[in-house]
């Protein structure tokens, strides 16, 4: 599969909150408003991209020569934990107000099953490194799309008169429904019709 | 009834309630088998955790904390997955991802922060057997609604001459098939949600 197929698979034929329900926590959670949304994705991509190759280059370069591939789960979630802790104290160095405006949910990257996710998958899929690059862009520019595309149906909703049992999250989750619905549009057809 | 136990399963309902585990209880939920697999799995996860961070929290500097959890929960984690692996690969293959990312199911390493680092060995295992109720009703829940209405069948474990599989008439004929793909399982937990809400509220108007 070509680089654009890849991209264009994960963020929009398989997107990762819409049709696989990774990352969903921070999606409901983080969703209130698009500057932080905007901040958690970008912030989320970041760290895939980097998770997905870090991760890649231990299973296949210490996991695998010492045959110790049932610690995938441990090593993962570890290296993914301490990527965190980085980008972390990168984005309180560079911009406290966006540190400030993230604050809980930036250490809640670890716990995002998309970035788990994404590292595992890539090693059923086996890819070249390049390929899990983009992959790791991809699906977290998927997730910047979704969480977007979100937090700006939320603020719309705002002020509106939403039922009182369905304000907030059950709203913002069925507009999750409509939204998936809508990139149902996108299939394995569309990517045969675009790239022959 | 010991309320450590109780708080998980209604009023602390960790999926509808606390909003914690989502993306297995969206993941999985497509059929109940698969769910009760998951609420399995869970709670093997969870009591272990529970016990072993409410054991260590003498021991664990409070820096190193979450990286601790982080590894008891994996440790634990990759024993589910071999166990179902070994013996019940069918179940292991259907659940697919979502078995090794019980890792970052935020249920069991919430609980490990919030509850077990700080409480005795016995509440610990009761909340953690609390929670891990609670959360396998939310999932069962939505899985019924989910398979009964988008396939019109309930898919449990086949035992002895039975197959496995209940086939509710008419609805197995004519399924509303929106309901077993993905924006179906958002729709169905923002509408039971919103129905918790508006039973929550209405019980407290009574009260």
């Amino acid at each position: 599969m070509n680089y654009i197929g890849i991209l264009i698979t994960y963020i929009f034929i398989s997107n990762f909150i819409l049709t696989q329900f990774l990352g969903l926590c921070p999606f409901i959670g983080v969703s209130k408003n698009t500057e932080s949304a905007v901040g958690m994705g970008f912030a989320v991509t970041f760290v895939m991209s980097i998770a997905s190759v870090v991760t890649w280059l231990i299973y296949n370069f210490v996991l695998v020569p010492f045959d110790l591939m049932y610690l995938q789960t441990i090593a993962f979630i570890l290296v993914i934990a301490s990527l965190v802790q980085l980008v972390e104290m990168i984005i309180q160095k560079i911009s406290p107000p966006l540190y400030k405006a993230l604050g809980i949910f930036l250490p809640l990257i670890t716990t995002n099953c998309a970035v788990l996710g994404i590292a595992l998958l890539n090693i059923t899929n086996q890819h070249t490194i390049l390929e899990i690059f983009t992959g790791g862009i991809a699906a977290g520019l998927g997730f910047l799309l979704a969480i977007v595309l979100m937090s700006n149906i939320r603020e719309r909703m705002d002020g509106k008169p939403v039922p009182k049992p369905f304000k907030g999250v059950p709203a913002a989750f069925i507009s999750g429904g409509l939204m998936a619905l809508a990139f149902m549009a996108f299939d394995r057809a569309l990517l045969t019709n675009l790239l022959g | 009834m010991n309320k450590e136990f109780t708080k998980g399963v209604f009023k602390d309902n960790p999926i509808f309630v606390l909003l914690l585990g989502l993306c297995p209880a969206l993941g999985v939920s497509g059929q109940v088998v698969n769910a009760l697999g998951m609420s399995a799995g869970v709670l093997f996860v969870m009591l272990g955790s529970n016990i072993f961070v409410s054991l260590l929290k003498n021991f664990i500097p409070p820096k190193a904390r979450i990286p601790s959890y982080i590894v008891i929960i994996a440790s634990f984690v990759t024993i589910v997955q071999m166990v179902m692996e070994a013996f019940a690969p069918e179940l292991y293959g259907s659940l697919g991802v979502f078995v090794p990312l019980i890792v970052v199911n935020c249920v069991i390493l919430g609980r490990a922060e919030a509850f077990a680092s700080r409480n005795t060995l016995k509440n610990s295992v009761l909340d953690a057997l609390g929670m891990s109720l609670g959360f396998a009703l939310g999932l069962t829940l939505i899985a019924l609604v989910r398979e009964v209405l988008g396939a019109g069948t309930i898919t449990l474990f086949p035992v002895g001459g039975f197959e496995g599989i209940i086939r509710i008439p008419l609805l197995h004929q004519a399924p509303a098939r929106i309901f077993s793909l993905s924006a179906g399982a958002l729709l169905v937990m923002g509408l039971l949600k919103a129905f918790f809400n508006w039973y929550s509220e209405s019980r407290r108007n009574l009260s």
